[in-house]
């Protein structure tokens, strides 16, 4: 075995001697499942893979991996992933979180880490509710929504994760669900591919404080007529039999047809590579919510520079100019003069 | 002008009189360029071989409005041929460009101090401005001091005439005509201006031009109007022999972050966001990468803080930098510090408080902040630096701190020691003592069955220290967090007695870093005084000044000066015992004070001073005064 070479894993050598504490049921269990399953086929070392989080159900993520990690404090994972990022390019680094830690109290770190390009896998776990404190409105919850912090309903209008992250300037945005590992992993996988900041928005029941959140769309029998799959460079196109497809009407807003009635010549073809977010955007509001049919998969993928790589190549740059640096020859870098 | 010197010789006629000291304020708009004025007298005294002590004192506002007491900018300096410790009690000259910098600073002056004023901005609409109801240059309100009026901004336009630069540019040179009038008066060296004029403008021909020729007329006015009766020259220091540049807090303590990074090998990252006065430590960081240094001016305080603990995490020395309300926003991430132990240095450039309070001035106040200011039972070690160039030597003992005993460390400065500037002894570098980070590299303890495993909170016998343990080593994975640990494995642990156990652990760390904390020494010139003056930051200079007046008239008193807030000296305890006395001068309402109080009970009493300037040597003397005619 070379040096380089790095020994097959398998889930269990990714999965820490710690007892998972998620509520039975919880949707969180399919997607740690989902990513310790997908790092073996990744080929990196657990040694330099590292998993940061905030707070809340979904920051307790990094405790189950047998990786290096950091459970810290909440909405704060992309800075500190920033730091860690910048200064160890080494390192595979992935962000936990949650719609409360990462749209609430952590927005702006998300918001600026995204704009960056700071590299990072950021997986969001979108349960629509506050778990861990037991049940309060999150900022992703749909209007006039009845919690315990809102008994007479919520007043707020939600955020859809991807069109923040799309305003965000995010180079890399994709949204899968929990009740399809495969497409989990497909995308996990292209997000860690990614070169900069990746944000993954994940469908995730929360079964005790908002069961059934996704129901209408990732049911199993919903889930051909309601979930639209975006691939590059094919028409966007869903149904049983791929009977529905989705077009853009001339002001720029996009549709949801029956093939049958435009042809499919007619249909967008996706191209997540397109260098203007827009349609990218327009596809993140086809749907009003999880009871319409709703794209899934990478929305954008697109090259910029990475923050940490264009943050190396200063340094770089300066030492070769200026040679490295010497403490002595700073210290007089100002007028000097000599007592004798 | 090459024959500057000779026709000094040649052709002036004013007698030159030795001065040992001299305090010059130079006041105007804060668009007039006084800060930079007074940072060109004072560069070009270093040079000359003063001692010196400066004191920028400006507005937070960038632009207040023209002409308003408001927005008054002073420059402070005090230059002497003996040791100087503060930026002096009460200026010998002020230079006021303006009705409003003469009103906002004729009531400091000593009596009968000499005024330079630019006479051109005397008029009546300035005059109103600035509040003033007649002239006080001809109403007779200004009859204790001498008084030059000096038609600056028309000579500054006139002399720049012909060299093409308009009339509205040109009077943008008056600071420099200020700066060669004032250089003149004090028998400055010429070439070391003119020089830097030249650098600094060199892509600005025009600039250049109208820079130097006022500079230059305004040095000849002094000579050729006859106006003064006098030069003055204040001669050279006796300081020990050595290599000197001239350096301001900020900058000292930038370049001992930068020293530490070496002496540690450890990655310099600072995580900050812009605040005055602290952004000038990430400007200097910023322009240093060719030592390795990343910094990430972040989109708050709060990230500031978050990456430099991600850095932290990776291996690298992580840094943030801020001040007032800054700070506030930073302590739920000190308190994940504390609990991750992790090495992480947080600067403080202390600032008029609460709230936004008062940006620009200087002030003591957040020492308990620093000390307390985390829910739980959260203890960080704080140091403070003492002056400017102090800074150097705070920063890489913050460092040594923070690196060998895996805590977040509370680095101390304020907008006083930020701004203010001195002549500093290069230290040889060689000699700076090695930082280890002692790197976890193996797994440090057995499981039951036998098997090597790593845990991330078995700390080190005699620190207490836990390993640090930068990702990338096989078999050391390990997760860290801000839920409590159980001692020892590091997982998560909700066991009663572990969390009064680490409670413990973690102060009794913080507790032990006493043993390289050096005993405090007492200035106690004959050892018999019964009053100590006990200090801490940036009243060093104005407690050493005021404790040699008083011995100066046959006194005595002792001064003992806080460089480690927590934990104390070992020896402070019985240090303070010795005096019958203990007075603690602070620029807040006695912070210091109240934790002496309640380690010693010793009763201790408060010197406060909450204005926002420094306290005034003569302030802390009397006090002492007071204190010594109690006790006789």
């Amino acid at each position: 075995m070379s040096a380089t070479a790095v020994a097959a894993t398998t889930r269990k050598d990714w999965a820490s001697d710690q007892e998972v504490r998620w509520c039975p049921g919880c949707g969180d269990y399919s997607i740690l499942a989902a990513v310790q399953m997908l790092l073996p086929e990744l080929g990196v070392r657990r040694e330099n893979t590292v998993f940061l989080s905030g707070i809340g159900c979904a920051a307790r993520f990094p405790y189950y991996m047998s990786t290096y990690g950091m459970h810290s404090i909440h909405g704060r994972a992309p800075a500190i992933a920033t730091g860690l990022a910048t200064t160890r390019p080494d390192l595979d680094v992935w962000v936990v979180t949650g719609d409360g830690d990462a749209l609430s109290i952590g927005g702006n770190h998300l918001i600026h880490a995204l704009r960056r390009n700071v590299r990072m896998t950021i997986l969001m776990f979108n349960n629509q509710i506050y778990g861990l404190t037991k049940g309060q409105y999150s900022p992703t919850s749909e209007v006039a929504k009845v919690t315990k912090s809102t008994p007479f309903g919520s007043l707020d209008t939600p955020f859809n994760p991807v069109s923040l992250a799309l305003g965000a300037e995010a180079s890399f945005v994709a949204r899968t669900h929990d009740m399809d590992r495969q497409h989990m992993q497909e995308t996990f996988r292209r997000a860690h591919e990614h070169e900069g900041a990746a944000f993954v928005e994940v469908y995730q029941n929360c079964n005790v404080f908002n069961d059934g959140a996704f129901e209408k769309i990732t049911g199993r029998e919903a889930r051909s007529s309601m979930l639209v799959p975006l691939v590059h460079g094919e028409p966007i196109r869903f149904g049983k039999d791929l009977d529905k497809g989705v077009v853009q009407r001339p002001d720029g807003r996009l549709e949801v047809v029956d093939v049958a009635d435009v042809g499919e010549d007619a249909l967008v073809v996706h191209d997540e590579e397109r260098e203007d977010p827009g349609l990218a955007f327009a596809l993140s509001r086809l749907s009003r919510g999880p009871y319409e049919p709703t794209p899934i998969g990478v929305f954008r993928a697109v090259r910029r520079p990475e923050y940490g790589a264009s943050m190396a190549e200063q340094l770089a740059d300066a030492q070769e100019r200026r040679g490295v640096g010497d403490l002595k020859a700073l210290l007089r870098s100002g007028a000097t003069w000599t007592v004798a | 002008m090459t024959t500057t010197e000779e026709q000094r010789t040649d052709e002036h006629q004013n007698a030159q009189r030795q001065l040992s000291r001299v305090v010059v304020r130079f006041a105007g708009d804060s668009g007039d360029g006084m800060q930079l004025t007074g940072d060109r007298f004072t560069a070009s005294s270093a040079l000359f071989g003063n001692d010196l002590s400066t004191f920028p004192d400006f507005p937070a506002e960038i632009r207040a409005p023209s002409g308003t007491l408001a927005g008054v900018s002073a420059f402070q300096v005090q230059i002497a041929d003996a040791d100087v410790t503060t930026p002096g009690d009460a200026p010998n000259v002020l230079v006021a460009m303006n009705p409003a910098a003469l009103k906002a600073n004729v009531g400091i002056l000593e009596k009968g101090a000499t005024l330079v004023v630019n006479v051109d901005a005397f008029d009546e609409r300035s005059l109103a401005k600035a509040g003033y109801e007649s002239n006080p240059l001809s109403d007779g309100s200004l009859a204790g001091f001498t008084v030059y009026e000096v038609p600056m901004t028309s000579l500054t336009q006139e002399v720049c005439k012909d060299a093409g630069v308009k009339p509205r540019d040109a009077e943008r040179s008056k600071n420099f005509f200020a700066l060669g009038l004032v250089s003149w008066l004090y028998t400055r060296p010429v070439e070391p201006t003119v020089d830097w004029i030249e650098k600094r403008f060199a892509d600005k021909p025009l600039v250049l031009e109208a820079n130097a020729r006022a500079f230059r007329a305004g040095y000849h006015f002094g000579e050729t109007a006859e106006l003064f009766e006098a030069t003055y020259e204040v001669g050279p220091a006796q300081f020990p022999p050595g290599e000197y540049t001239q350096i301001s807090g900020n900058q000292a303590l930038a370049w001992g972050l930068i020293a530490a990074s070496k002496l540690s090998g450890l990655p310099l990252f600072l995580g900050s966001y812009p605040i005055t006065p602290a952004s000038d430590i990430l400007h200097e960081l910023s322009r240093r990468k060719e030592f390795g240094v990343r910094t990430f001016q972040a989109e708050d305080e709060i990230a500031g803080i978050g990456s430099a603990i991600g850095a932290a995490f990776g291996g690298a020395l992580g840094v943030t930098t801020t001040s007032g309300p800054g700070v506030d926003l930073k302590s739920e991430a000190i308190g994940l510090a504390v609990n991750l132990e992790l090495p992480l240095v947080v600067v403080d450039v202390q600032r008029g408080g609460p709230s936004t309070g008062l940006p620009t001035k200087a002030e003591q106040a957040d020492l308990l902040h620093a000390m307390y200011g985390r829910h739980g039972e959260a203890p960080v070690p704080i140091v403070a630096a003492k002056t400017p160039s102090h800074c150097f030597d705070a920063a890489i003992e913050a460092v040594r701190i923070a690196v060998k005993y895996r805590t977040p460390v509370i680095l101390l400065s304020d907008a006083y020691l930020a701004n203010g500037a001195e002549p500093w002894r290069l230290p040889d570098v060689d000699l700076l003592e090695p930082i280890d980070p002692g790197f976890a590299a193996a797994a440090n303890h057995l499981d039951p069955d036998g098997t090597p495993v790593f845990w991330p909170y078995l700390r080190d016998p005699e620190t207490l220290a836990r390993p640090w343990a930068p990702p990338g080593i096989p078999g050391l994975e390990h997760r860290v967090g801000g839920l409590e640990k159980a001692d020892g494995s590091g997982n998560v642990s909700y066991d009663p007695a572990n969390h009064e156990r680490m409670v413990r652990l973690r102060a009794a760390k913080v507790d032990g870093i006493v043993r390289d904390v050096p005993s405090v020494e007492v200035d106690d010139e004959t050892g018999d005084a019964e009053l100590l003056v006990l200090g801490w930051g940036s009243t060093f200079g104005a407690i050493v000044a005021a404790v040699r007046r008083v011995r100066a008239r046959g006194h005595r008193v002792a001064h003992a000066h806080l460089v480690h807030l927590h934990p104390f000296p070992g020896n402070l305890g019985e240090v303070l015992a010795r005096y019958r006395l203990v007075l603690v001068p602070e620029m807040n309402l006695g912070q210091l004070s109240r934790l002496v109080r309640a380690e010693y009970l010793v009763d201790a009493r408060s010197l406060s001073k909450v204005q926002g300037v420094p306290f005034r040597a003569r302030e802390i003397e009397a006090a002492i005064e007071a204190e010594l005619g109690g006790l006789a």
